[in-house]
C-alpha cells in the first residue's frame, strides 16, 4: 500500500518509455497505452485522495526512496493537497488525451510519449518532499511541455515556443540560485527539515535565507504567471495545440502549488522572525495579476487568447487569496483552483471546436488546415459525422455557457461557490454568525478584485459567445466527434458535480487548508522530532 | 580565492544577463549558457570551498565534518549541469526551427537590419 505513493511517477514514466521506440504503424497501440496509463493514474489518484482524507492532518504516506532518513534521502509525501492536485492533473490529463485521439495526436511525432512525461513531471512536482527534487521534476515537466507547446509546428507555435523556453530557462536558473542560497544558510533542502530549522536560525542569516526564498519564489511565480512575469502565457497557450493547452492549464497550477506549500510551511506562524514573509507581495502581485488578466480578457478578440487570459485571472485570484493569509480564504482558493482548472481545460478544448467552423480564424486554425492538407482521410475517420446540425451548435453553446458561468463565478455552478467561499472567508474570519469582525482594507481590496474580475469575465464571455455562436451566420457548422465532445462534457460534468457535492468537497478543502496552516503536523511526520527514524513498514 | 570566484561569477552572470537582453537568438543562447555557468559556480560556492579536502569519508574513520568538503552542492551542480545541457540543446533545435520558419534570427521572428 505504501508503494502507491510512487506509482503516479512510475506509471507514466514506464508508459512513456515504452512508447518512444514504437514506430507510427503502432499508433493505435500507443494511443491505447496512453489512455490506459491515464486511467490508471486516475484510479491511483482517487485511491490516494480517499486514503489522505481518511487520516488526520498529517500526511498519509511518507515514502522514503532508498530508505534513508528524510534529512539525507529523498522523500515523497502524500497529503491532502498533493492527492487533490494529483487527482486534478489525472482528470485533465485523461480529458486532454481523449480529445487528442481524434486528430491532434497525428500532427507531430511522439505526442503520446511527451504527454506521459508531462504527467510524470506534474505528479512528481506535487509529490516530492525536497526542493532539489522539485527542481528536477520541474525540469521534467518543462522539457515535456517544450515539446508539447511546439506540437503541430507552424510559425506561430515556434515563435511563441522560443519565448516560452527562453523565459523558463532563465526562471530555472533563478530556481537554482534560490535553492543554493537556502542550502547555504540552512544546510538542508528537505522541506520539512527546512521548516524545522528556520525558527532557530541566527538573525544574521535571515536576510540571506529570505533573499533565497524570494529568488526561489520568482521562479515559481514566473510559472504561475504573476504580473509582471506572465506576459509569455497568453501567446504560448493560445498558440499551443488544444490538448497541450488544456494540460498546460494544470501546469500553471504547479507554480501556485509550490508557492502555497513553501510559503505556508516555511514562513507560517511557527517561523519565528520570518513568519509571514512575502505574503504582502503575494497579495499585491495577485491583485495586479487579476487586474492585468481582467484587462486582457476585455481587450482580446480571439477565443483562445481569452482562455489564456482566464488562466491569468485564475492564477491571480489564487495568489491574492493565499496572500490574504487566512485559513478560510485558503480553503475557498483551493476550491476555486480545482473548479477553474477544470473549466479552463474544458474551455481550451471547446475553443478548438468553435473555431473549427470559421473560414478566417486565428493562426492556430491556419496552421491546422495547412497541416491537414486536403480534407481526405482524417474526415472519414471522424467518428460522428451525422450529428444533427442544431444539436451540435446547441451542445457547443451549452458547454460555452457552462464555461462562462464557472469562470465568471456566477450561480449556480462551482465558480460561484468558490468565490462565495472566499468572500465568506474574508467577511467572516471567525466563521459565519460568529460576530462581525472588522474587515481589514486588504479584505475589501480582494473582495472588489474578485467581483470586478468576475464582471470583466462575464462581459468578455458574453461578447465572445455572441460573436462566435449567434452572429456568425455564414459559418459552416463544425463537425464534432463524440470522442471530442466527451472530454469537455466530462470536465464540465465534474464542475457540476462539484456544485452538487459542494459540501463534501469544501469539507475536504477546509481540512486541506487547516493542515497547510499548521505546519508542525507535516514536519513532524516527515522528520520525526526526536531524531529517530522509524523503519519502513 | 574567494575574490577570484566571486569575480568570475559576477562577470559571467553580468555578461549573461546583458546577452539575454539582445535581439538575436545566438546571443540569447550564449547568454543563457554563460548564466548557467555562473549559477553552477554559485551553487558550488554555497558549499563553502575548502581547498584540498575530500568530499567522502575515508574508510574506518568516524570523520570530523570540518575536515571534509560538503558533497551535496557538488551533486547538485552535477545534476544542474546535466539538465542545463539537455535543455540548452533542445533550445538550440527550436532556434534552428525558428530560423528555418521565419527566415531570420530575431527573437521575435522579425527581420531587422541592426
Amino acid at each position: 500500500m505504501q508503494h502507491l505513493a510512487i506509482a503516479p511517477i512510475l506509471l507514466p514514466l514506464l508508459a512513456g518509455a515504452i512508447m518512444i521506440p514504437m514506430d507510427d504503424q503502432r499508433g493505435r497501440l500507443r494511443a491505447a497505452l496512453g489512455v490506459a496509463s491515464a486511467l490508471g493514474l486516475l484510479a491511483i489518484a482517487i485511491a490516494l485522495a480517499f486514503l489522505a482524507d481518511a487520516g488526520d492532518a498529517a500526511p498519509v504516506f511518507v515514502y522514503r526512496l532508498g530508505n534513508w532518513p528524510a534529512q539525507f534521502g529523498i522523500v515523497l509525501v502524500v497529503d491532502r493537497l498533493a492527492a487533490m492536485l494529483l487527482l486534478l492533473s489525472a482528470v485533465l490529463g485523461l480529458a486532454a488525451l481523449l480529445f487528442s485521439l481524434v486528430r491532434w495526436q497525428r500532427m507531430g511525432a511522439h505526442f503520446h510519449a511527451l504527454f506521459q512525461f508531462q504527467l510524470m513531471g506534474l505528479n512528481g512536482a506535487f509529490l516530492t518532499g525536497d526542493l532539489f527534487n522539485l527542481f528536477v521534476f520541474f525540469e521534467v515537466l518543462l522539457a515535456a511541455s517544450y515539446g508539447l507547446a511546439l506540437h503541430g509546428s507552424g510559425v506561430a507555435r515556434v515563435k511563441a515556443g522560443l519565448h516560452y523556453i527562453a523565459i523558463n530557462l532563465a526562471a530555472s536558473l533563478l530556481f537554482l540560485i534560490g535553492v543554493s542560497m537556502i542550502y547555504g544558510v540552512a544546510g538542508t533542502l528537505n522541506m520539512a527539515d527546512l521548516a524545522a530549522r528556520i525558527p532557530a536560525l541566527p538573525a544574521e542569516d535571515r536576510p540571506l535565507l529570505e533573499a533565497g526564498a524570494a529568488i526561489l519564489a520568482m521562479a515559481f511565480l514566473a510559472k504561475a504567471a504573476m504580473w509582471p512575469m506572465g506576459f509569455w502565457l497568453a501567446p504560448t497557450y493560445s498558440a499551443a495545440s488544444p490538448p497541450a493547452a488544456a494540460i498546460f492549464s494544470m501546469m500553471s497550477k504547479v507554480g501556485f502549488y509550490a508557492v502555497l506549500r513553501l510559503s505556508l510551511l516555511l514562513f507560517g506562524a511557527e517561523a519565528g522572525a520570518s513568519a509571514g514573509f512575502g505574503s504582502t507581495w503575494l497579495f499585491l502581485g495577485g491583485l495586479a495579476t487579476i487586474a492585468f488578466g481582467a484587462i486582457s480578457v476585455l481587450a482580446t478578440q480571439d477565443l483562445s487568447r481569452l482562455a489564456g487570459a482566464s488562466v491569468l485571472i485564475s492564477s491571480g485570484t489564487s495568489l491574492a487569496a493565499l496572500g490574504a493569509g487566512q485559513e478560510a480564504v485558503t480553503s475557498g482558493a483551493l476550491f476555486y483552483l480545482a473548479s477553474s482548472a477544470l473549466a479552463i481545460g474544458a474551455f481550451f478544448l471547446l475553443v478548438e471546436l468553435l473555431e473549427r467552423g470559421r473560414e478566417v480564424g486565428a493562426d492556430v486554425l491556419a496552421v491546422t488546415q495547412e497541416a491537414y492538407g486536403g480534407k481526405t482521410e482524417e474526415d472519414e475517420e471522424e467518428v460522428e459525422v451525422g450529428t444533427p446540425i442544431p444539436a451540435t451548435m446547441a451542445v457547443l453553446g451549452g458547454c460555452f455557457l457552462c464555461c462562462a458561468l464557472v469562470l465568471a463565478g456566477l450561480p449556480p455552478l462551482s465558480g460561484f461557490i468558490a468565490k462565495f467561499a472566499m468572500l465568506d472567508g474574508i467577511l467572516n474570519p471567525q466563521g459565519l454568525g460568529q460576530g462581525a469582525a472588522a474587515v481589514p482594507p486588504d479584505g475589501w481590496a480582494l473582495l472588489a478584485a474578485l467581483i470586478l474580475s468576475g464582471l470583466a469575465t462575464v462581459l468578455a464571455m458574453t461578447r465572445a459567445g455572441i460573436r462566435s455562436l449567434w452572429a456568425a451566420t455564414d459559418r459552416a457548422v463544425p463537425r464534432v466527434g463524440v470522442v471530442e465532445i466527451a472530454p469537455i462534457l466530462l470536465l464540465l460534468g465534474l464542475c457540476i458535480g462539484m456544485t452538487a457535492g459542494a459540501g463534501p468537497v469544501l469539507r475536504y478543502m477546509q481540512a486541506t487548508a487547516s493542515a497547510l496552516h499548521t505546519a508542525p503536523s507535516y514536519m513532524g511526520s516527515v522528520v520525526p522530532v526526536d531524531g529517530t527514524t522509524e523503519a519502513r513498514p | 580565492m574567494e575574490l577570484i570566484l566571486a569575480l568570475s561569477i559576477g562577470v559571467l552572470g553580468g555578461s549573461g544577463v546583458w546577452l539575454l537582453m539582445r535581439p538575436r537568438t545566438f546571443q540569447l543562447i550564449i547568454g543563457l549558457s554563460l548564466l548557467s555557468y555562473a549559477v553552477n559556480l554559485f551553487i558550488f560556492s554555497m558549499g563553502r570551498f575548502p581547498v584540498g579536502r575530500p568530499p567522502v569519508l575515508e574508510p574506518g574513520t568516524a570523520g570530523d565534518p570540518a575536515q571534509y568538503a560538503d558533497p551535496l552542492p557538488q551533486a547538485l551542480v552535477l545534476t544542474a549541469i546535466v539538465i542545463g545541457f539537455a535543455t540548452t540543446a533542445l533550445f538550440l533545435v527550436v532556434m534552428l526551427a525558428a530560423r528555418g520558419l521565419t527566415g531570420g534570427d530575431h527573437v521575435d521572428g522579425r527581420r531587422q537590419d541592426h
